[in-house]
């Protein structure tokens, strides 16, 4: 199936990742609230688009503000960033850490709808607010609840541990865990160039070497340590999804769009266990239906956005996307096909473990970066974008592997 | 009586204070892990808080639970097995407030020394008093029938002197924490010729199970890390007075705690150290060595005139800085105290006369902070010792003295017999003091 309209993204924003790792961070002083993340950067996409005024409909992604922040009903907070946004239909999308690319997916299905020319995407989170300790009761609620009790006290990074013990048990574990410290290297050094990212100040010498530290069971998980793991992060991204006309309207030059061309979601059953536990099947399905959408090979993307909230994720990912055959994964990246040197630069800010990874905002996060790269917009974090290859993608995950959104993208 | 059967009655001596706290709240971790323990399912743990004051037992109630909170968060891990069966506990939130709850459980602050009359072990924490401490330690002998033994946390006095005046039998050992004990890593452990071994086994458990690492000391007034500091501070009154041929009294002050913080890279000045520890707490100490250290005179003139002046130094409840031989600020020094003005004077009107004449800081220094989160610290320490080496600069100079000066004071522990290895003085410095470095080195 092709999209029956075309579809563009404009004006992307991200305000700073907030959160361990910024000098301007300090977990006992006053930080920005939710309501501030949102306005600036749903203001920061507005001033790029002609206002308010040319706004039809506004989607905010954000996966759980009710316990974080105590607030819910986010939708009504779009005329707060601008009066003119009052009595214009908004909505609120969940869908745990793959909530950012269901915003977009959302916005993306208005415009076909023909119900939207011009939707307002903002994602946001802000989870400094508790411990790091609570905050793994918060997104537990990404799993089934009623694993909760025989889950991990750190939830999540022990489902991933899991998925890593049995990866090393099939693949081998030297290989893989100097692929994982290769990853965190890279994204760091993505991060490095990105002002916005979380790790933008990261001074570390010895990054790969600090990344093979080995894993502390009694105080964390079995198989994986903090650098393989993305940090708790506040932030917001903002991006405008239009239309042909929604393009007029705003007047803004295709030059500064990218064309959404491939849309693929998938879910699995979030009480069953993975089918697999070294594969990222529900990854797979979705970004081959994004491919077949966009009717282009993997070979043609000129980058990708994946979603690397643990370093075994990125390798697996890889492998889902088709790049490597499984357990090879980390030939992949050990070859340094995805540094932003490589063959196929990968999280080019970094990704979930460079730049942070605010739940709700990451799928937004992610199609800025892919809208800065296309349209050269991207600064120091600039990759070259090959006149052959003008497509790019992201890959989106909530939960384990159970929400996906994958989007292919090409320059206009 | 076994380990756990040993624990099963406690108590701490001056438990309300700033180190009867800590030990307190560690020995009510322990026992609470014991009491999870399957083997101990039908023992009681009780853990007596005894202090003077019912206003200094509520508060130490507050600080108990929140150091229980603390101590769940970063042990969750664990925790969750540890609660494995209670099905009403899912979140890690609930587990943390479970345990909470069941560590104070254990403890019953009371103000009546009879409370101890049935304990197995007495932790002493009270202040430096040998007199009191005698009278304590020997009333709860007197009146308990289970033999205790006692476990006392004094830096300075003999424990030798205090079996023989509490007529204990040699059953008292001596186990200095550093200040926080919750938080510090470090112990020092003294036993004497009648220290009966069973106390020793005892607390080399204790020490392991709390997390904590210990060096044997000989037990001789001061222990390695008074006998160290005390004599730090006698050193760094004797190059205040040797700069006062050139410069003002505060001045002298401000530059030698400038070099023993800044030029030797250590958390804070000599002078910064004994406001952090009290003025008159330095002095107790001093004055309790005196009689033990006949070859030295363990006196500082400095500390004597600072409390005849009512300047004490020490720390607010909160944790705060009160002013000593400094004042502070945001905790940061502002001010001297000038003994003959006796008021303070501003660091801002000599500070960069001071600073001039001390010179820049060699090439490849970094602050305490920075260079204990080094992962080359040894490399950057060897390039900045050498650059202090060839340094002509007087502050260079002036630190180097007090390096051969630290090391001096180091070997000279191990020479008479106060400390049993020169890694053990190491490691006082670096665990109990937080140095970068210890006194044995190969830096200069």
């Amino acid at each position: 199936m092709k999209l029956r309209r075309k579809v563009y993204m404009v004006a992307g924003y991200n305000t700073i990742s907030m959160g361990t790792g910024r000098s301007e961070f300090h977990p006992k002083k006053p930080r920005p609230g939710l309501q501030d993340y949102i306005k600036e950067a749903g203001e920061n996409v507005l001033s790029h688009i002609g206002g308010a005024k040319n706004v039809d409909e506004c989607v905010i992604a954000n996966f759980i503000a009710s316990r974080y922040n105590k607030q819910a009903n986010l939708a009504a907070f779009f005329p707060y960033i601008d009066p003119e946004l009052t009595y214009k239909p908004c909505v609120r999308v969940e869908g745990a850490c793959a909530t950012g690319g269901l915003g977009l997916a959302t916005g993306i299905k208005s415009v076909l709808a023909e119900t939207a020319d011009v939707v307002l995407v903002v994602g946001v989170e802000v989870q400094n607010s508790v411990k790091a300790v609570y905050g793994a009761d918060i997104l537990a609620a990404a799993g089934w609840y009623k694993e909760r009790k025989d889950g991990h006290a750190h939830f999540f990074p022990g489902k991933f541990s899991d998925r890593a013990g049995a990866y090393f048990k099939k693949y081998g574990r030297e290989k893989t865990r100097q692929a994982m410290a290769r990853w965190y290297y890279n994204a760091i050094e993505n991060a490095r160039l990105c002002p916005t990212a979380q790790e933008f100040e990261n001074q570390q010498k010895k990054l790969e070497e600090l990344a093979l530290t080995e894993p502390n069971p009694r105080m964390f998980v079995d198989h994986l340590n903090v650098y393989d793991c993305s940090k708790v992060s506040d932030g917001a991204s903002a991006i405008a999804i239009v239309s042909e006309e929604g393009l007029k309207r705003c007047g803004i030059s295709k030059n500064d769009a990218i064309e959404v061309v491939g849309l693929g979601q998938a879910e699995y059953d979030l009480t069953k266990a993975p089918e697999d536990p070294v594969r990222l099947i529900t990854t797979e399905v979705a970004v081959k239906k994004a491919l077949v959408m966009a009717g282009i090979t993997r070979d043609q993307l000129a980058t990708v956005e994946c979603h690397d909230c643990f370093t075994i994720a990125a390798i697996m990912a890889i492998e889902a996307m088709g790049f490597a055959q499984p357990g090879e994964g980390s030939d992949f990246i050990l070859a340094g096909h995805t540094s932003r040197k490589g063959r196929i630069p990968f999280n080019t800010t970094g990704g979930l473990i460079g730049w942070g990874h605010p739940t709700g905002a990451t799928g937004v996060h992610q199609a800025v970066t892919i809208w800065e790269q296309l349209t050269e917009k991207a600064g120091n974090s600039q990759v070259k974008i090959p006149a052959g290859k003008p497509y790019a993608m992201s890959v989106n995950m909530g939960g384990d592997d159970k929400t996906l959104v994958s989007l292919v993208y090409k320059k206009c | 009586m076994k380990y756990e059967e040993k624990l099963e009655n406690v108590t701490v001596l001056g438990a309300a204070g700033k180190m009867g706290s800590g030990i307190l709240f560690l020995t009510a971790t322990e026992m609470t892990r014991q009491k999870f323990l399957p083997v101990n399912k039908n023992r009681e743990f009780v853990l007596y808080a005894l202090d003077t004051s019912h206003k200094a037992l509520s508060n130490l109630t507050t600080y108990i639970r929140e150091q229980a909170w603390k101590f769940a968060e970063k042990n969750i891990v664990i925790l969750r097995k540890t609660y494995q069966d209670r099905a009403d506990l899912i979140d890690n939130e609930q587990i943390i407030r479970q345990y909470a709850q069941d560590l104070l459980g254990i403890i019953r602050p009371v103000t009546r020394i009879e409370s101890a009359f049935d304990s197995n072990i007495i932790f002493e924490a009270i202040s430096e008093n040998p007199d009191l401490k005698v009278e304590l330690m020997s009333t709860i002998n007197k009146n308990n029938r289970n033999k205790p033994w006692f476990f006392t946390n004094t830096s300075a006095i003999p424990i030798s002197w205090l079996d023989e005046q509490a007529q204990l039998n040699g059953r008292i050992m001596g186990v200095h924490f550093y200040n926080p004990p919750a938080v510090q890593k470090l112990l020092e452990v003294v036993k004497t010729e009648n220290t009966r071994p069973e106390l020793s086994y005892f607390v080399t458990d204790y020490i392991k199970n709390t997390g904590k690492i210990f060096v044997f000391a000989y037990d001789v007034a001061g222990f390695i890390g008074n006998g160290y500091f005390m004599r730090d501070i006698l050193f760094a009154e004797k190059m205040v007075n040797e700069l006062q041929e050139d410069f003002s009294y505060v001045q002298s002050v401000y530059m030698v705690n400038k070099i023993s913080q800044d030029f030797l890279i250590r958390p804070m000045g000599t002078f910064q150290l004994v406001d952090y520890v009290g003025i008159d707490v330095v002095q107790f100490i001093m004055s309790v060595m005196k009689p033990h250290v006949s070859k030295e005179n363990i006196h500082s003139p400095l500390v004597d005139q600072h409390l005849h002046e009512l300047v004490k130094g020490g720390q607010y409840p909160e944790g705060s800085q009160k002013n000593g031989i400094f004042k502070y600020e945001k905790g940061q020094i502002a001010a001297v105290y000038d003994l003959r003005k006796k008021r303070y004077i501003p660091v801002s009107e000599f500070r960069e006369e001071c600073d001039e004449y001390l010179g820049a800081l060699p090439a490849d220094w970094q602050p305490w902070r920075k260079i204990t989160r080094n992962p080359e610290k040894d490399e950057t320490l060897k390039k900045y010792f050498e650059n202090l080496r060839l340094s002509k600069k007087p502050g260079a100079q002036l630190a180097r003295e007090y390096l051969i000066k630290f090391r001096e004071i180091a070997s000279d522990l191990v020479k008479n017999k106060v400390a049993f290895k020169f890694d053990d003085v190491n490691a006082v410095l670096i665990y109990g003091f937080h140095h970068a470095y210890g006194p044995i080195n190969d830096y200069l």
